[in-house]
């Protein structure tokens, strides 16, 4: 009996199967997810078996010895041509190998890894009873304000459990955009969603705030995953499959028909409503509109180096998945769901961009342009074309870095109470702390996609892939709410320079080594991609290619 | 040989990025780093001199290209040079006399504290125009053109702590302005109309083209050239950019960058040739400027400003010569040549005068300086005697030809135009004797200033006396050498052509001519400035005198016409602007404000109106997709 037969045990409703031989497993070339679990669970172990003072250090070793060989890994597969020639879909139809995989993976380690450093950071917060702390709440279980805090803050406890939580977390992101069946993908995103619930709940200052948006993203996280488990069920209902190959046969009526279910097979009925609703939970994912409110709550909320993260990697990778879902899946039916898309895209670029206008904190202002440019991207996801595949690899790589960068900024800029992220505290920043000013405006004028920075090379490759794709009016609508974008970011960088420091203004604190490589190599990717991006297009080009 | 074109602009262009970021540590050789690059190219230029002549008539145009700049579909802008006798001429002019005035800066600017500066803009200055004159096309022509105009800006705007040396310098950006506006325009026309504007091509093809289009062509470069010439209308700046250092106004708004409107002209001559109404409006310009330019000479007081409109004046003659086509071409560049000795060497004389009288320029305060100053009284008096057409001397030979190819022009044009360029001879006679008798015969008229100093006038040091002497042997020379077996007619003709002129009078006759109303100048100047004392004030004077000290009314006709029409149209745009343009834009900032504002109020912070707002959305999607399908 051959490895599909198996694998359709629990994906189609087979005839008994007489025996159960072991399934086919690449491990290879599952490398790079295998050995970020691994990292994962030698994390846990970690934080069990080790006394708590080193355990600082060895997270942070596990986590980034674990990243970076998992990114050794992507780049040896790639140089293999598992991203081009080998390309396949491995795992017994579950996980697929191949360029825009290993593209998105590459980019979620690398996002990871820098991730990390802004974990580590221990400089930023005053001592406490003489230790140093960082980002995190001293006792995740302890009640804000209460003893158990008060004794765990005095007894100098930290939670190094975020750098294991983080790992899961990677380690699901790097499966979503790779899953090749519906089952996968679901698994997938819970995956790395439960550890992200988790990590926004952390914040050490603003405690409540902080558990606050954990639980309203964990609600409508459940909320949208129930959706999107429900649209899997119809969509197996349609096509008595989960695997992406079998159910764009069936689209594409290329498959052949199990005479059991052939009378239930290709009711168009169940596949509009189930790409409808596995649709909602991506875009959930990725902050469109009308599925973006919980993004400034929880971005505000959660403690920034996890914002940080959670905008860069989360996005990356639920682009990811939402591309091979349409590219793969869904082309045969792109009638039905491109002008669908074109609405949400449009609604998308233009809410996000409007509502950041009036925004006054930075941390929020910087989740509304997330979703703006969460727009931008559905532009060139559009255009299912191959360039509209390697444009948005690009502007996912370009922009994560930026996001990254701006967050861990916005950790550096404290008063008493913590973090200083009203806006009107950052009046005259560029007077007293020109460097750090000056770094925030490169990704400042990053998001607004001003040349020679990455976000003009990306948002340019996008929104030519949408026009080529024939998607004008979007490319023209980009255009407008990049202009409404452009001003809200150059208003922070008036604001920055041009305007007098307030006498009682927060102090930019200095940071560890941690913060600084990350916010240098937030800067350094920013310009690279933008002054030469040739290079990264063309890898971006090469990645393109989707495997079915 | 080709390689070497380009460093004849990179020589000087490092020099002047070396000693413009090098800051003070140059401050003690920069001078001397200035000067020696701008004799380097000087040295490079001689070297392709001779290798040119080396070589027969036909194959002596040399190309360099260094690569493609603006490669944009059919738009194809190229780094490339072409260096064929004509553009050899101005190198050799500009790199040389560029570098006596670097020798002449050393000494005239020794106490200037941004010495260093000032040789840096001027090795920027003889970068551009060499650049000019070099480019094998029209487009990179325009950057050099525009780089000397802001050489020129820096340099008249030199002594910026002075308001009207800044004020002079921004006069001249501005006219310069309408010039290069000109310029752009027919490289645009030269575009639509050949495709190209590299100047092989387009001045090969110009016969194809319809004299319409070339007529057009021909004003917008005739525009350019009275711009960066100094040719009525756009002549007003020349003599405010007087305020700029001596040696500047010798080089730049004398001897070089003042002629490359003539050098442009020439250079399209096959745009001309096909269009006669743009030659008619040439030589127009051209006889009128030259007879405005010697007038306004005549009353001024200002020793450079008497000079600078005998530039204009010179410079309308050139013009005038290159209007009348391939018969005046030649002679245009030769007296171009000769006037840059000639006039370079009457500024650095009168550098060398006001460094002896404590940077006085009022003639009317000097008086019998001649015997103080031996060195400048000979080399300028020999400058006078050249510019003025003094038998033998180059001014004589390179002026009559001009006048003899105005009466050949035939017809009554050529009457009207020979009988001009007669009559500027004669008050071009006369307003430059009225300088000489003034500055350095009768009797001394300065006083102590103010504060009691008295002006101990003294002759220069070696360093300005040099070049003054070099230049003087130019102006004594030249014209000679040049006219010696037709010469300098035979090197030029296979650029330029050359036909001869049919005139209504004989050569001897025009020169016979030429010197009656030489000797007439030159006498009613003595009867009025040499016999009479001259009065320390100037007399009130006839209304056209009057007229004339004013630049015949130019400044206040610009004024009340340009100025004022320009403040009320900038007014109403101004209004539009803020009523219009600012309403649209603010209204759509308002608006886009109020709309935020509104959205973000459905952003409540209530989890349930979040999951409330999802549940419609999916809602929405899954109809919209069931709609698309049912559509």
């Amino acid at each position: 009996m051959s490895g599909t037969a198996v694998h359709s045990l629990w994906t189609m409703a087979a005839p008994a199967a007489d025996k159960i031989p072991a399934p086919k497993i690449e491990y290879t070339q599952l490398s790079p997810v295998l050995i970020v679990f691994g990292a994962a669970v030698v994390g846990i172990l970690v934080e069990a078996f080790l006394p708590r003072k080193s355990r600082y250090l060895g997270q942070i070793a596990v986590s980034v010895i674990g990243l970076a060989a998992a990114f050794a890994a992507v780049v040896a597969l790639a140089a293999r041509g598992y991203g081009t020639t080998k390309a396949h879909v491995a795992a017994m139809g579950a996980v697929a190998v191949d360029g825009p995989a290993l593209f998105l993976q590459g980019t979620i380690l690398l996002v990871g890894l820098v991730a990390v450093f802004t974990f580590a950071e221990r400089r930023l917060d005053p001592k406490a009873h003489g230790r140093k702390v960082d980002s995190f709440a001293a006792q995740g279980s302890a009640v804000p304000g209460g003893d158990a805090e008060k004794a765990a803050v005095k007894a100098g406890f930290t939670t190094t459990e975020v750098f294991p939580l983080l790992l899961f977390a990677v380690g699901g992101m790097l499966i979503f955009p790779a899953a090749s069946d519906l089952l996968t993908l679901f698994v997938a995103l819970e995956v790395f969603s439960l550890p992200l619930y988790l990590l926004c709940a952390l914040a050490r200052r603003r405690r409540f705030m902080s558990q606050e948006a954990a639980m309203k993203y964990f609600l409508l996280g459940a909320f949208s995953s129930a959706f999107l488990l429900f649209g899997i069920a119809l969509l197996y209902g349609y096509a008595g499959t989960v695997s992406y190959s079998g159910i764009a046969a069936v689209v594409d009526g290329t498959a052949k028909m199990t005479p059991a279910l052939a009378a239930t097979t290709g009711n168009d009925a169940l596949l509009l409503i189930g790409t409808a609703m596995v649709a909602m939970g991506l875009l959930f994912k990725v902050g469109a509109v009308p599925f973006h409110m919980w993004t400034p709550d929880v971005y505000q909320g959660a403690p920034t180096p996890v914002t940080g993260f959670m905008a860069a990697a989360t996005k990356v990778a639920a682009f990811g998945a939402l591309l091979r879902l349409l590219y793969v899946v869904l082309p045969g039916m792109r009638w039905d769901w491109r002008p669908v898309m074109w609405g949400v895209a449009i609604l998308t670029m233009l809410v996000g961009a409007i509502v950041a206008v009036t925004q006054t904190d930075v941390k929020r202002l910087l989740a509304y342009s997330s979703i703006a440019h969460a727009g931008f991207i559905l532009a060139g996801v559009i255009a299912t074309t191959p360039d509209g595949v390697s444009s948005v690899l690009f502007y996912l790589a370009a922009y994560s870095f930026v996001t990254l960068g701006a967050f861990a900024v916005v950790t550096l800029v404290r008063d008493a109470g913590g973090e200083a992220t009203h806006l009107s505290h950052w009046a005259g920043l560029g007077r007293r702390s020109p460097l750090v000013a000056a770094v925030f405006a490169v990704f400042l004028l990053a998001f607004a996609g001003i040349p020679l920075t990455s976000g003009f090379a990306g948002k340019f490759a996008v929104f030519k892939a949408a026009a080529q794709g024939g998607a004008m009016p979007l490319v023209i609508v980009g255009v407008l709410s990049s202009a409404i974008a452009a001003f809200f970011y150059i208003r922070v960088i008036v604001l920055m320079f041009f305007s007098e420091p307030k006498p009682d203004g927060p102090t930019v604190a200095v940071p560890s080594a941690w913060t600084s490589t990350a916010i240098g190599i937030g800067v350094a990717v920013t310009l690279a991609l933008g002054v030469m991006p040739q290079y990264f297009l063309d890898l971006a080009d090469k990645a393109g290619v989707f495997v079915r | 040989m080709e390689n070497l074109i380009g460093l004849l602009v990179a020589v000087p262009l490092l020099g002047a990025a070396i000693l413009l970021t090098g800051g003070r540590r140059l401050d003690r050789i920069g001078h001397w780093l200035g000067t020696i690059l701008a004799a380097v190219s000087f040295g490079i230029g001689a070297v392709l001199f001779f290798d040119m002549l080396g070589k027969s008539g036909e194959d002596r145009a040399m190309y360099s290209h260094l690569f493609s700049w603006v490669p944009v579909g059919g738009f194809q802008a190229d780094i490339g040079f072409q260096l064929d006798q004509l553009s050899m001429t101005f190198v050799l002019l500009i790199s040389g006399v560029g570098t006596l005035i670097h020798i002449y800066s050393i000494g005239y600017m020794e106490h200037d504290e941004r010495r260093r500066r000032f040789f840096g803009y001027l090795n920027l200055f003889v970068a551009a125009m060499l650049l000019l004159v070099i480019a094998d096309n029209y487009f990179l022509l325009y950057v050099g053109w525009e780089g000397v105009g802001l050489a020129s800006y820096l340099l008249i705007g030199f002594w910026q702590n002075k308001p009207s040396a800044a004020t002079a310098a921004k006069k001249a950006f501005l006219v310069n302005r309408v010039g290069d506006v000109g310029l752009s325009i027919a490289i645009m026309l030269m575009f639509t109309t050949f495709g190209t504007f590299s100047f092989q091509p387009v001045l090969a093809h110009a016969g194809d083209a319809s004299e319409g289009k070339l007529t057009a062509i021909g004003l917008m470069l005739l525009l350019a050239a009275c711009g960066k010439s100094a040719q009525v209308p756009l002549q007003s700046w020349l003599g405010d950019a007087m305020e700029g250092p001596t040696p500047v106004s010798a080089l730049i708004h004398a001897a070089t960058m003042v002629t490359a409107g003539v050098y442009l002209i020439t250079r399209s001559g096959a745009i001309f040739n096909g269009a006669p109404d743009a030659q008619v409006a040439v030589v127009t310009v051209g006889a009128v400027t030259l007879l405005f330019g010697a007038i306004v000479g005549c009353a001024k007081d200002d020793i450079k400003k008497a000079l600078a409109g005998s530039t204009m004046s010179q410079i309308g003659y050139m013009i005038m010569a290159a209007g009348l086509g391939p018969i005046g071409y030649v002679f245009a560049i030769m007296h171009l040549v000769t006037h840059g000795f000639f006039k370079a060497g009457l500024f650095l004389g009168a550098g060398s005068v006001m460094h002896g009288m404590n940077d006085e320029v009022d003639m009317r305060k000097y008086g019998g300086l001649r015997t103080y100053m031996p060195v400048t009284f000979i080399t300028f008096g020999l400058g006078y005697l050249a510019i003025i057409g003094f038998p033998g001397l180059s001014g004589f030979f390179s002026k009559d030809k001009i006048i003899e190819a105005a009466f050949a022009k035939g017809g009554t044009e050529g009457w009207i135009l020979g009988g001009a360029a007669l009559l500027g001879a004669a008050i071009t006679a006369f307003y430059m004797t009225r300088v000489m008798l003034m500055t350095f015969f009768g009797e001394k008229r300065w006083e102590a200033d103010a504060e009691g100093h008295e002006p101990h006038p003294h002759e220069s040091p070696k360093s300005m006396t040099i070049p003054m002497i070099v230049l003087a042997f130019g102006s004594v020379f030249a014209g000679g050498l040049f006219s010696l077996n037709s010469s300098f007619l035979k090197w030029l003709e296979p650029v330029t052509g050359h036909e001869e002129g049919h005139s209504p009078l004989s050569a001897t006759t025009v020169t016979a001519g030429t010197m009656v109303v030489l000797v007439i100048g030159v006498a009613l100047a003595w009867l009025m400035y040499g016999r009479r004392a001259v009065p320390a004030v100037a007399p009130r004077g006839s209304l056209l005198t009057r007229a004339a000290r004013r630049d015949l009314l130019q400044d206040d006709f610009n004024h009340v016409v340009l100025v004022r029409g320009g403040e009320h149209l900038t007014r109403s745009l101004v209004y539009l602007d803020h009523s219009l343009v600012d309403g649209a834009v603010n209204g759509t900032a308002a608006g886009v404000g109020g709309l935020s504002g509104r959205m973000r109020k459905l952003q409540n912070g209530y989890v349930r109106s979040y999951a409330v707002s999802m549940l419609g959305g999916t809602a929405v999607l899954i109809a919209a997709t069931l709609l698309m399908r049912a559509v």
